[in-house]
């Protein structure tokens, strides 16, 4: 007699259930992680409380640290200037050490952002659970693993527990069918669908993208979409392994090799969601619909077309977003009713979590080439890791920048947080390929618009944002 | 973790829907690798000018909002970063109840990590308190957890949900960590488990 067919499942549905330790009715899920990434920011606490209790790192092979957010990207062979800044990273280095954790530090050319690098590594694969101590970790469930952050406390406890305490979140299925049309990027992609759905529309749930549209970007493109999520407001977002996923992963220094990596593939093909499995809400949208997109406001999910105008807050029939809209636009200088190519401005950032890798940076550079940023315009690029740096030099892309007047910088978070000394001055508009407009983000009255790498570029020698599709 | 039992404060209204934890905290602030004193910068770029005086219109400068413990606000509150220093800066500063319609999921979360209390109500009762906030003078509210209730002394009682397991590790302050551990065998089992397959 043949065993009874297993229920279908969804992706997310899948690797919890692999993950599950211990589930008591009522309770949180004690959930096993497989990998932790770690940065100065939001670990040095959590150690603290590792030695307040006398406790150890459970699994340090399970754990991984780099100094991003908090890095200068000025010439690495000088010291800190910082002083507060560098006792942070100095503290990193030493707990790593004290607890046996593998630590990539300045000197290392595979430092970089800690979503860039994880992937880069292949210490990121698909069916893991991935926890960080950094909002954007969503950005591993490109690869199809459940990977979202925590807070420093929750650190604490997956340093000492290698677990963490879940209430399981719904599901949410973002459909995208049909094809991007020309000029029109994974960032349009997910900026347009947190627009579409607003920055809370994902709350409580674990999105996955699905669809046409989602399946032919590359790697590095659904690295972008789901590095978004949580400015939907999702616990996570998460995209089906498929041979891209496999292709990208083979050969990286930390994945399986040999018959290993056989064995490995032939695991994460049963991941993918099963036919007739349900998701607790699905959205299905047409990838002909998106054109590129700029944001407005002061939260991702104030996004428009680059061909649109800004809206009014009496466009909204909703009191409390009528008032927001008024905020953000005050905050942005604006008033509503502006064309989003009319708006000039005074810098161009491309980097962070959702923007620095080769492709991006080769998307970029190609609207830069043979081209000059305006005089009015100071733009610089990031690259998201040591690697990407060195790719990017290997092909001349630094030339391409520097020639057309771009600064050209060492790796880190950069002025997607302005943590380190690369800010925006009050009232300075930038053009920025990183994931949040909130006010002050990329510093004090700063004014933030979210695009895509090669709309960067192209705003960055217009000297206002283009059209990126009718850029000669 | 410190406990919540019941408590009763002052309440400021802060008219703001999508209250990111930058405002919160900004990440000038992120630097330190101390838990404590984050409550001197809470809302930094919001409390106060350019030149460094204190901005007026500001909510929590109102004279009014002096000793408020209470925060009463829109939805989304909380969204943004994980940084747990936004959780730690509130309560550094004085705050133990937070109300909103809703809350960005790790801020909620980190919430319960530092012994507050954040409660979910309706969008119309939410504005019902605001409209209270701005009628009584030093208006105040009452968050009791055991009973789940959330009152004023003008007739506003409301129960509010909270996960039940949320519920008993705040009431007891009982530590994460420690709860977990008393599970020990079964992880160990689960990475044995891992490590055959």
């Amino acid at each position: 007699m043949s065993p009874p067919a297993a229920r279908p499942r969804t992706l997310f549905e899948k690797i919890w259930d692999n993950h599950v330790v211990h589930a008591e009715e009522g309770r949180q899920t004690i959930l096993y992680i497989d990998l932790q990434l770690v940065h100065e920011v939001t670990s040095p606490q959590a150690f603290e409380g590792l030695r307040i209790a006398g406790r150890q790192v459970r699994r340090p092979e399970r754990t991984v640290a780099t100094a991003d957010h908090n890095v200068p990207t000025t010439d690495r062979s000088l010291p800190i200037v910082d002083p507060i800044s560098k006792q942070q990273i100095d503290t990193l280095e030493a707990n790593c050490k004290e607890f046996g954790i593998t630590y990539y530090g300045l000197g290392d050319q595979r430092q970089g952002i800690v979503h860039v690098m994880g992937p880069e590594l292949g210490y990121t694969q698909p069916g893991m659970t991935i926890v960080c101590g950094d909002s954007h970790t969503s950005t591993h469930g490109a690869f199809g693993a459940l990977a979202f952050g925590i807070g420093t406390s929750e650190v604490e406890h997956v340093l000492a527990t290698q677990t963490l305490l879940q209430y399981k979140p719904k599901t949410l299925e973002l459909r995208v069918d049909g094809q991007l049309g020309r000029g029109v990027t994974a960032k349009d992609l997910v900026l347009y669908l947190i627009g579409q759905i607003t920055t809370d529309g994902g709350t409580g749930y674990c999105i996955e993208y699905t669809g046409e549209a989602v399946r032919g970007l590359t790697m590095e493109n659904r690295m972008t979409v789901c590095n978004m999520s949580i400015e939907a407001g999702a616990r996570a977002g998460m995209i089906a392994p498929d041979q891209t996923t496999f292709d990208y992963l083979k050969g990286r220094p930390y994945c399986p090799a040999g018959a290993a990596w056989d064995e490995a593939v032939a695991t994460w093909r049963t991941l993918p969601t099963d036919e007739g499995a349900t998701y607790d809400k699905s959205l299905v949208f047409d990838g002909a619909d998106i054109a590129p997109q700029v944001t407005w406001g002061t939260n991702p999910g104030q996004v428009a077309s680059v061909n649109a105008t800004i809206p009014k807050p009496t466009d909204y029939a909703d009191a409390t977003d009528q008032k927001t809209t008024a905020q953000s636009l005050d905050y942005m200088g604006l008033v509503g009713g502006e064309a989003i190519t009319d708006l000039k401005l005074d810098r161009v950032f491309i980097g962070s979590c959702t923007n620095a890798r080769i492709e991006d940076l080769r998307a970029a550079a190609e609207v830069a080439k043979g081209r000059k940023v305006a005089d009015t315009v100071h733009a610089m690029v990031v690259p998201g890791s040591g690697l990407v740096k060195q790719q990017a030099e290997k092909e001349g892309l630094h030339k391409i920048f520097t020639e057309a007047g771009f600064d050209w910088r060492e790796a880190g978070c950069s002025m997607c947080l302005a943590m380190n000394p690369d800010k925006l001055a009050p009232g300075e508009r930038c053009a920025s390929t990183s994931n949040r407009n909130f006010e002050g983000r990329q510093g004090k009255g700063g004014r933030t618009h979210l695009v895509s790498p090669a709309m960067a570029a192209a705003a960055a020698v217009a000297g206002h944002f283009v059209d990126v599709r009718d850029f000669e | 973790m410190k406990s919540f039992t019941t408590h009763t404060g002052k309440v400021v209204a802060m008219d703001r829907a999508n209250v990111d934890t930058d405002q919160i905290i900004p990440k000038q602030f992120l630097k330190r690798i101390e838990r404590t004193g984050f409550g001197e910068f809470l809302f930094w770029d919001w409390i106060r000018n350019d030149d460094g005086t204190p901005n007026p219109d500001f909510e929590l400068n109102k004279p009014e909002a002096a000793g408020a413990t209470v925060l009463l606000a829109r939805r989304n509150f909380g969204c943004g970063s994980s940084r747990e220093h936004a959780p730690w800066a509130l309560d550094d500063y004085g705050f133990r109840v937070i109300v909103a319609p809703s809350f960005a999921d790790i801020f909620y979360n980190n919430c319960f990590k530092n012994g507050m209390l954040p409660i979910k109500l309706s969008e119309e009762q939410v504005e019902e308190l605001f409209q209270r906030a701005a009628k009584y003078k030093g208006y105040q509210l009452t968050a009791d957890l055991d009973s789940c209730t959330l009152s004023d002394e003008h007739g506003f009682s409301t129960s509010f949900e909270v996960e039940p397991f949320r519920r008993h590790c705040l009431l007891n302050g009982l530590d994460d960590i420690g709860l977990t551990l008393q599970h020990e065998d079964k992880i160990a089992a689960y990475e044995a488990a891992q490590a055959g397959a």
